[in-house]
């Protein structure tokens, strides 16, 4: 660094302790920096606490007026006579779409960034690791805008099918003819989307796993598959669950994908390939509009529910993590 | 040796197997392939994923049920195992192929300068014509005023976490920085609803809307600068404090210059990232289809915002204009990721090799 | 059980980089045969060549034949996973599966070749940890984590492992190079027991014990940095270090470089 030479001499107190790294800072300068970026770390913290607070703080003012109970009941009707609203259908919505959408961006995501780690040639896998990494940054508006125009009427048929060949097991058993504006849309859609994220994160920890454990393996005579099976997935295992917990916030919290693709209601149903349904953030944003003040307390008030949601799940996500670095840090 | 002879692999001392030839797969793949799209011709299928899926069914039990047959049981479980990955590979190519294909070609058909240059003033759902302008100027300021708002709020931040942060504070930051990473941007948007506008009374702008991007980005300037910190040698920094320069300084004329570059990837992959978010701005921003260049006030529009409301109306010409956003937003995303990552490689090793 | 092992013309690369040149040799059975050189010579290449690990790499690639008595492991119909269950291999530094209990990791290479029951798999395990001398030391936590061993049990946990699949050839690539002295002289001695059963071909830098374990002893050395490493000569243990026929040899036996 050729700008060290150019730092004028230390200040005249030659006997002070040597600045050391544990920020305990006796110049001017030293204090002012050390406050500034302490300072913004406790904002930080602060936001998070006031986030908490805020939304709690207008959800009182919303539930404390409902007649309904909020947990349970399956009206929105914040600015009707009575005052009801409740968040049943969108739990069961969110819930919903997002094991779907877990059920098949998990495996494929996994078996993707095997592809990726072990199985493409080397020439292939580079380019696809970068194309996967850029994926993960499309906003979510155009996944909406293309699960909307271009999966849902493609979508149509393979629900006509299911419904022929599956509809006996009641979930997809298609009571209407509309077009295939359903929670199970909507969970394929979500799949497509966590899929890069899932994928890249799963990818880091394949390509991490030691190749002295790989080779063991090998020279046992173990084939790929085993090889994979004996040392790659067993150290993968706690990335695996924590990249899909990853996955699983984004799916929860979607709001675009969901607003774009379904046809909601507040009628419960049980038929995934039925019309209807609604998750948290898609009903956010699509009540928003005509709601007033107070609905949108109301709204606000299922905001903080997925909140708290998308906290845990997130929060669960990096404990997993921190307990593994932990573990392999004890056996490196 | 009285050991159980092992049920599928040939008597030791041999080492050659019956193999199956180098073109088995392929000419598998292209068999089931051929029986996939015949049966499901023969059965009147329209959706050609299902002959896909069809076909890989036969691919996977094909190989496994020929492998078995030929080269035993653990050979056939490989081979299984590598059709899945590939099927998986596939599977997933799909969709994103068709997103990135239909966006190009639905997108291009309306792009052009009069389409980047007009707004929306004046015209209705009906007709064809106008433009993006007005988005892109709102999308612009709102991105700039959160990025000067998160981007010295994360770096400060990050400095205190690698630089000074051992305590508890720190430990409390990095666990909740991390769990802010995936506060969905809605709530992001609820938050600044709650505060600014119904406690506060303000109006929609798009300075609101900067807002709660603003607390969408943090989190991420905070975590790729971290990183970034992380990789800088620690002799460096020993090197310039064991020659009497202060710490404050050290970090400013030494660490951060030599991270600069990753820092920069990583504040470029954050606006990238929040110049796609609809939500937050859909409940603070609103919307417009005037040019609004004041951000501090009024309604203002947003090109993912745009995206949406132009589908929402439901015409064919609403369509195309909301294709071309896309594209647009998509190629804005995209040249930024790319840029970013153009300058993470340029800059990168300088602790490897 | 043991086999011989004839090696011609082999040559290795790494990618279009020539590792090792046109290499010749015969180890024979139920001995001890110890490479000795230079780092870089391209002897651990080479060891990795007799059980098809080398291709592992990226970019690895063989040409030439090797002989283990009448089938070329090269061959075009030879399946490579066959060739590493003939061939075991331990290496540098000590590599349980971390996962994996002292049990399950013995168990590893056989559970893989088919189904065993429960006690005939019991006696494997018993007699292959025996057989590496660590029975009496994990006898009563056979179902401990084997990463919760020091190095030098993990080392000898890693020879039970390689020599409950019965394999006829067992390579080991510097053995020793991660363990203390006591380690390695528990090492050394298993080595001289296995050798009545195996044939075992081993990676040394240590010039000490190579004269120690080996019957015969191969010298590998390279012209320069970047040129491919060659083999300068095999012969008995003996001879190599009291009277070898090459020069370069005694120059680099005493000590003269390398």
């Amino acid at each position: 660094m050729n700008t060290t030479p150019t730092v004028p001499a230390p200040p005249a107190e030659p006997a002070g302790p040597p600045p050391s790294a544990k920020g305990t800072a006796t110049r001017p300068g030293d204090k002012i920096f050390l406050g500034l970026s302490r300072g913004s770390g406790i904002l930080l913290l602060t936001l998070m606490a006031a986030i908490a607070a805020f939304l709690t703080y207008r959800a009182y003012i919303a539930i404390s007026e409902n007649e309904a109970n909020f947990l349970t009941s399956f009206e929105w009707n914040p600015q009707g006579e009575p005052v009801e609203f409740g968040i049943a259908i969108l739990v069961y919505g969110t819930i919903v779409s997002s094991i779907i959408a877990m059920v098949i961006a998990v495996p494929i995501a996994v078996g993707i960034a095997l592809f990726v780690s072990h199985y493409a040639p080397r020439r292939l896998a580079a380019p696809l690791a970068y194309v996967i990494d850029l994926l993960a940054a499309v906003p979510s508006i155009v996944y909406g805008l293309w699960g909307a125009l271009v999966l849902v009427p493609y979508l149509g048929g393979m629900n006509k099918w299911l419904d022929q060949y599956l509809g006996w097991t009641y979930i997809f058993d298609k009571t209407g003819t509309g077009p295939a504006r359903n929670l199970f849309t909507v969970g394929i859609l979500l799949a497509v989307m966590i899929l890069p994220v899932i994928t890249n994160v799963t990818r880091e920890v394949f390509l991490q796993s030691p190749k002295m454990h790989e080779e063991a393996a090998l020279a046992l005579g173990a084939t790929r598959w085993e090889v994979i099976r004996m040392s790659v997935l067993p150290f993968g295992r706690s990335g695996i669950i924590s990249a899909s917990m990853l996955g699983l916030g984004r799916a929860l919290g979607e709001t675009m994908a969901v607003a774009t693709v379904l046809s909601p209601s507040f009628l419960f149903s049980g038929h995934l390939l039925d019309p209807g349904g609604g998750t948290f953030a898609q009903n956010i944003a699509a009540k928003f509009n005509e709601a007033d003040e107070f609905g949108r307390d109301a709204l606000i008030a299922s905001g903080l529910v997925l909140f708290v949601m998308t906290l845990l799940v997130n929060g669960a996500a990096r404990l997993i993590i921190a307990r593994r670095k932990e573990y392999s840090g004890a056996n490196a | 040796m009285d050991r159980q002879p092992a049920t599928d692999t040939p008597a030791p001392g041999t080492l050659a197997h019956r193999r199956m030839p180098r073109w088995a797969p392929a000419g598998l793949a292209l068999a089931s392939a051929a029986l996939g799209s015949g049966l499901g011709l023969a059965a009147g299928w329209h959706s050609k994923v299902q002959w896909g899926l069809l076909a890989a069914i036969f691919f996977v039990l094909g190989t496994y049920a020929i492998t078995t047959a030929v080269e035993g049981k653990r050979q056939a479980k490989d081979r299984i195992a590598t059709s899945i990955v590939w099927v998986c590979f596939a599977l997933a190519v799909v969709p994103l192929a068709s997103l990135t294909w239909t966006t190009v070609a639905r997108g291009v058909k309306v792009l052009d300068g009069y389409f980047l240059s007009h707004s929306m003033a004046g015209l209705n759902q009906m007709v064809p014509g106008g433009g993006i302008y007005h988005a892109i100027i709102g999308t612009l300021e709102q991105v700039a005023f959160a990025t000067l708002m998160a981007v010295p709020v994360g770096l400060l931040t990050a400095i205190y976490l690698v630089e000074y942060g051992k305590g508890r504070l720190a430990k409390a930051v990095t666990f909740f920085v991390d769990v802010m990473t995936g506060i969905p941007s809605i709530v992001a948007g609820l938050f600044i609803l709650s505060t600014w506008v119904l406690t506060f009374g303000m109006g929609p702008s798009g300075f609101a809307g900067s807002l709660a991007l603003t607390i969408l980005m943090m989190p991420i300037v905070v975590r790729s600068t971290e990183e970034m910190l992380k990789l800088v040698p620690n002799e460096l920094r020993e090197a310039s404090l064991a020659l009497g320069v202060p710490k404050w300084r050290t970090i400013l004329k030494v660490v951060l210059p030599t991270a600069i570059g990753g820092i920069t990837t990583g504040v470029m992959l954050a606006v990238a990232r929040i110049a796609g978010e609809t939500a937050p701005v859909m409940l603070l921003v609103l919307g417009s289809s005037f040019i609004n260049n004041d951000p501090f006030s009024d309604e203002q529009a947003s090109l993912p915002l745009y995206v949406y409301q132009e589908y929402m109306l439901g015409t064919p010409y609403s369509y195309d204009r909301a294709w071309g956003a896309a594209l647009t937003l998509i190629m804005f995303v995209m040249i930024l990721n790319l840029v970013a990552r153009a300058i993470a490689r340029w800059k990168a090793p300088k602790t490897g090799r | 059980m043991a086999k011989r092992i004839d090696v011609s013309g082999l040559s290795a690369f790494y990618g279009s980089h020539r590792a090792i040149d046109d290499i010749s040799m015969t180890v024979e059975p139920r001995s001890v045969t110890a490479f000795i050189g230079p780092s870089g010579c391209g002897k651990s290449t080479f060891l990795r060549t007799l059980n098809r690990m080398h291709e592992v790499t990226p970019g690895g690639r063989v040409e030439g034949k090797v002989m283990l008595d009448d089938e070329n492991l090269y061959g075009s119909s030879v399946d490579p996973v066959a060739v590493r269950r003939t061939v075991g291999m331990v290496f540098q530094r000590p590599n349980p599966f971390p996962t994996m209990s002292i049990y399950d990791n013995v168990a590893a290479g056989l559970r893989l070749n088919g189904s065993y029951k429960k006690r005939d798999l019991d006696g494997i395990v018993e007699k292959s940890l025996q057989g590496a001398n660590l029975w009496n030391e994990v006898k009563d936590r056979l179902n401990k984590p084997g990463s919760g061993l020091s190095g030098g049990q993990q080392q000898r946990l890693c020879i039970a492992r390689a020599i409950a699949v019965e394999p006829q050839v067992l390579l080991m690539d510097e053995p020793c190079s991660a363990l203390d002295p006591i380690s390695t002289l528990a090492i050394e001695d298993l080595i001289g027991d296995l050798k009545e059963r195996f044939t075992i071909v081993i990676v040394t830098h240590n010039m000490q014990q190579a004269a120690r374990v080996s019957d015969r002893t191969a010298f590998f050395n390279l012209e320069a940095v970047g040129k491919p490493g060659k083999l300068i000569e095999i012969d008995e243990t003996e001879r190599i270090f009291s009277n070898p026929s090459v020069q370069a040899t005694e120059d680099y036996i005493s000590g003269r470089f390398g």
